[in-house]
């Protein structure tokens, strides 16, 4: 990262708020299995930097160091300043963490869930009461909050488990695939959310494998594959990466695969994959080349139709490490 | 600590919500209880099932009364068998084999010797191992030599089986009474009042003890399912020691197995007339044997993979040491080697300690071997689990 030496005076950055959260170069192996590998990177005050990467990219790993649940091979953690480790008490405080496996009591209610944790997080007595109104109203489970949380649904479940994170009003929130299992209208109200919370100012680190919700959450992503952040910047930088490139994407039947193969050959077509029902391609001035890309394409298959997508996060990732974020 | 606490109440809460502990901590030791005490104990009180070798090498008078008269008359009211014995090798031989729980000497020229006022000893020969055998044939043959007015028939008591402990307090209480030649009642209350269960007490004790240790394994049991759940990282990530979430755990299982071994012992003796005796001794017998169930429980759970494995583990160390620990039939009727191997398990410590109090006499002085015992168990054992907890705090190995 681009801050050495310095351990407990850290400045802010080009946005000009305060850092709340700095990692370095962590790192973490299970038996030989290298499960993160030299991650850094920092949040500041009221942004929303999210880790974005497929399945064991290991995005909870990292996380789990930051949160202090799990002891870490190399790497420092500073929350506000203050280093953190399993140990520490006081600054584990500032930090309200949403785990992707659902952690909610299933024999007790959403309220006893959220009075029990609001009391381990020592949030004042006379503050409870009216906290866990608030939480519940922002989750939407007010009117079942006094019900056991083993009747409840997934989604509902799952706004708990947020709402969890939240009730001690934390400094830095801390949500690993908040959305995963989630109906669209649950989803939609979550990522709501989190915009509103970051801009009263709290730091959110958010990771997720969903492009979409990356891209319309984060002010800074990085893309994290195989223990490693490949890239890291605002949407604008991330997508620079891949130049005056497009996406394109063709629908198409017949021998997909080899289509994939010639295309891939063209000059300017920096990846070409096959995919269920067509193929995606990675184009330098996809305008200019399309005509060629077609023609070697209906040599092997029956294309039926052509989508020239925006540069996205998802074209940067191919781009990165050569494979879809989804499989 | 305020969160080991928060912890431990939040645990209380669900187990008063969730019946299953209740039933099994209180209600089902009680059913049991009154069900085999009514089942198996009119039995029980008719017929004890013991036997009684008699050596008459006097062949006198004061010999006859006690064999026909004083013998005869429990056999014939089912109480015991008794079968005269030849020689004093062949009843020594059978009282060391455990074939009968004592054996009665009368050495040749005891009634002479009664009658002429010498000094001459009755023996008793016991099989240590049969604890109501060999108080009942004490305290029967203390009480003839008390019925024969005859304060210089000393009653000596040798133990039959090598190797075995006499019992100090046995002899001194006999001593004691041969000395103030007490009447026969004085004797009979002195038996009421020895180191053994009346059958309702002996069920409730052996079930309370026995489900104790179920009780016992539902801390560990709950750190393994917060584990799997989930909860634990939550835990993990909250501003809490990690000592702070197992010292919750313990005091939740404390607790429970305190409180409702103190449920059983104080229901117990309004329904079903259970007789506990001295309550300090009962108490510190309660905290004793809590502390090491817990030991041995949380030692076991942390063998285990996954809460389901530990509630699996947990069973079957808790009924195997249960049987043998004598919490379902009385040692005193077990032989010899399993009573010795018995006092590995903290179950017969903790039987033992209750059976010593429930007549009423003794007092918490009584049950310290008891209690030392229990206290060096639930040490040891707890030790090496906290020593193996350092895996079980810990997020996951998916
Ligand atoms: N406790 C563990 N023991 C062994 N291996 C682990 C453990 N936790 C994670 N791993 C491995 O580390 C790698 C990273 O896992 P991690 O859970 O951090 O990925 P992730 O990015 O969160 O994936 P997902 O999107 O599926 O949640 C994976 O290969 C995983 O199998
Ligand atoms: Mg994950």
């Amino acid at each position: 990262m681009e801050r050495e030496g310095a351990t407990t005076t850290l400045d802010g950055d080009r946005t000009g708020g305060s850092v709340v959260l700095e990692c370095r170069a962590l790192s973490k192996s299970f038996g030989d299995r290298q499960a993160v590998r030299g991650v850094g990177f920092h949040i500041d005050q009221g942004e929303t930097y999210g880790l974005l990467g497929p399945n064991g990219a290991g995005k909870t790993t990292a996380i789990s160091m930051i949160c202090g649940l799990l002891s870490r091979d190399g790497g420092e953690v500073f929350i506000e300043g203050a280093r953190l480790d399993t140990k520490s008490k006081h600054t584990k405080a500032a930090i309200g963490y949403v785990p992707q496996e659902l952690a909610i009591y299933p024999d007790l209610s959403a309220r006893e869930n959220l009075r029990f944790f609001g009391k381990l997080y020592g949030v004042p007595a006379r503050e409870l009461g009216s906290r866990i109104d608030d939480v519940l109203a922002i989750t939407g489970l007010s009117d079942r909050a006094d019900e056991r949380t083993d009747g409840f649904s997934g989604g509902m479940k799952r706004r708990l488990n947020i709402g969890i994170g939240l009730l001690h009003r934390p400094r830095l929130l801390i949500l690993d695939e908040p959305t995963v299992g989630v109906d669209p209208q649950s989803r939609n109200a979550i990522l709501t959310n989190v915009e509103e919370l970051s801009g009263e100012g709290m730091a959110v680190l958010y990771t997720t494998h969903y492009m979409e919700e990356a891209e319309r959450l984060c002010d800074r992503v990085g893309i994290i594959d195989q223990g490693e952040i490949k890239a890291e910047g605002t949407r604008r930088e991330l997508v620079a990466i891949l130049g005056q490139r497009d996406r394109v994407s063709l629908q198409a039947t017949g021998d997909i695969k080899r289509a994939a193969q010639e295309i891939s050959h063209l000059p300017s077509v920096d990846s070409a994959t096959d995919r269920e029902g067509g193929l995606d391609l990675i184009v330098a001035e996809a305008s200019h080349q399309l005509p060629r890309i077609l023609q070697v394409a209906a040599s092997t298959a029956q294309v039926t139709g052509v989508e020239v997508i925006e540069p996205d996060l998802e074209a940067v990732f191919l781009k990165l490490t050569g494979k879809a974020l989804r499989d | 600590m305020r969160g080991a606490l928060l912890i431990a109440t939040k645990d209380l809460l669900g187990s008063l919500r969730d019946r299953s502990a209740i039933l099994s901590a209180v209600i089902a030791p009680l059913a049991l209880a009154f069900i085999l005490s009514a089942a198996l104990g009119n039995a029980d009180e008719g017929s004890l099932d013991i036997s009684f070798a008699v050596v008459d090498e006097d062949r006198g008078p004061v010999a006859e009364v006690f064999v026909g008269d004083v013998l005869g008359s429990l056999e014939r009211q089912d109480v015991v068998n008794i079968r005269e014995e030849s020689s004093a090798a062949s009843a020594r031989r059978m009282a060391r084999d455990g074939d009968i729980a004592a054996a009665f000497l009368i050495p040749s020229g005891f009634s002479d010797a009664v009658q002429s006022g010498d000094h001459v000893e009755l023996s008793v020969l016991t099989d240590p191992s049969s604890d109501i055998g060999a108080q009942i044939a004490t305290s029967i043959a203390n009480g003839y030599a008390t019925e024969l007015n005859a304060v210089r028939a000393s009653v000596g008591t040798a133990l039959a089986v090598k190797g075995a402990r006499p019992d100090p307090g046995a002899i001194r209480r006999l001593g004691r009474q041969a000395a103030r030649a007490e009447t026969p009642v004085a004797v009979a209350e002195a038996f009421v009042g020895s180191r053994e269960f009346d059958t309702k007490t002996f069920f409730v004790a052996g079930m309370a003890v026995f489900f104790l240790f179920f009780t016992a394994q539902l801390g560990a049991v709950s750190l393994l399912r917060e584990r799997r759940e989930g909860t634990l990282a939550r835990l993990l990530a909250a501003p809490l020691s990690r000592a702070s979430i197992l010292g919750g755990k313990a005091l939740y299982t404390f607790v429970l197995g305190v409180g409702s071994l103190t449920v059983l012992v104080v229901s117990s003796q309004f329904l079903l007339e259970a007789n506990w005796g001295d309550p300090i001794g009962v108490a510190a017998l309660i905290i004793a044997g809590v502390f090491a169930a817990m030991g041995l429980q949380s030692l076991v759970a942390t063998l285990a993979k996954n809460n389901e494995q530990a509630a699996g583990y947990g069973a079957v160390v808790g009924v195997t040491l249960g049987l043998l620990g004598g919490t379902f039939f009385p040692l005193s009727q077990a032989p010899g080697f399993i009573l010795r191997l018995s006092f590995l398990t903290p179950h017969a410590w903790l039987m033992r300690g209750f059976g010593e109090l429930s007549g009423g006499v003794a007092g918490v002085a009584d049950v310290v071997p008891s209690l030392l015992a229990l206290l060096a168990m639930g040490g040891v054992t707890g030790a090496i689990a906290l020593m193996r907890s350092r895996s079980l705090v810990a997020v996951v190995a998916r």
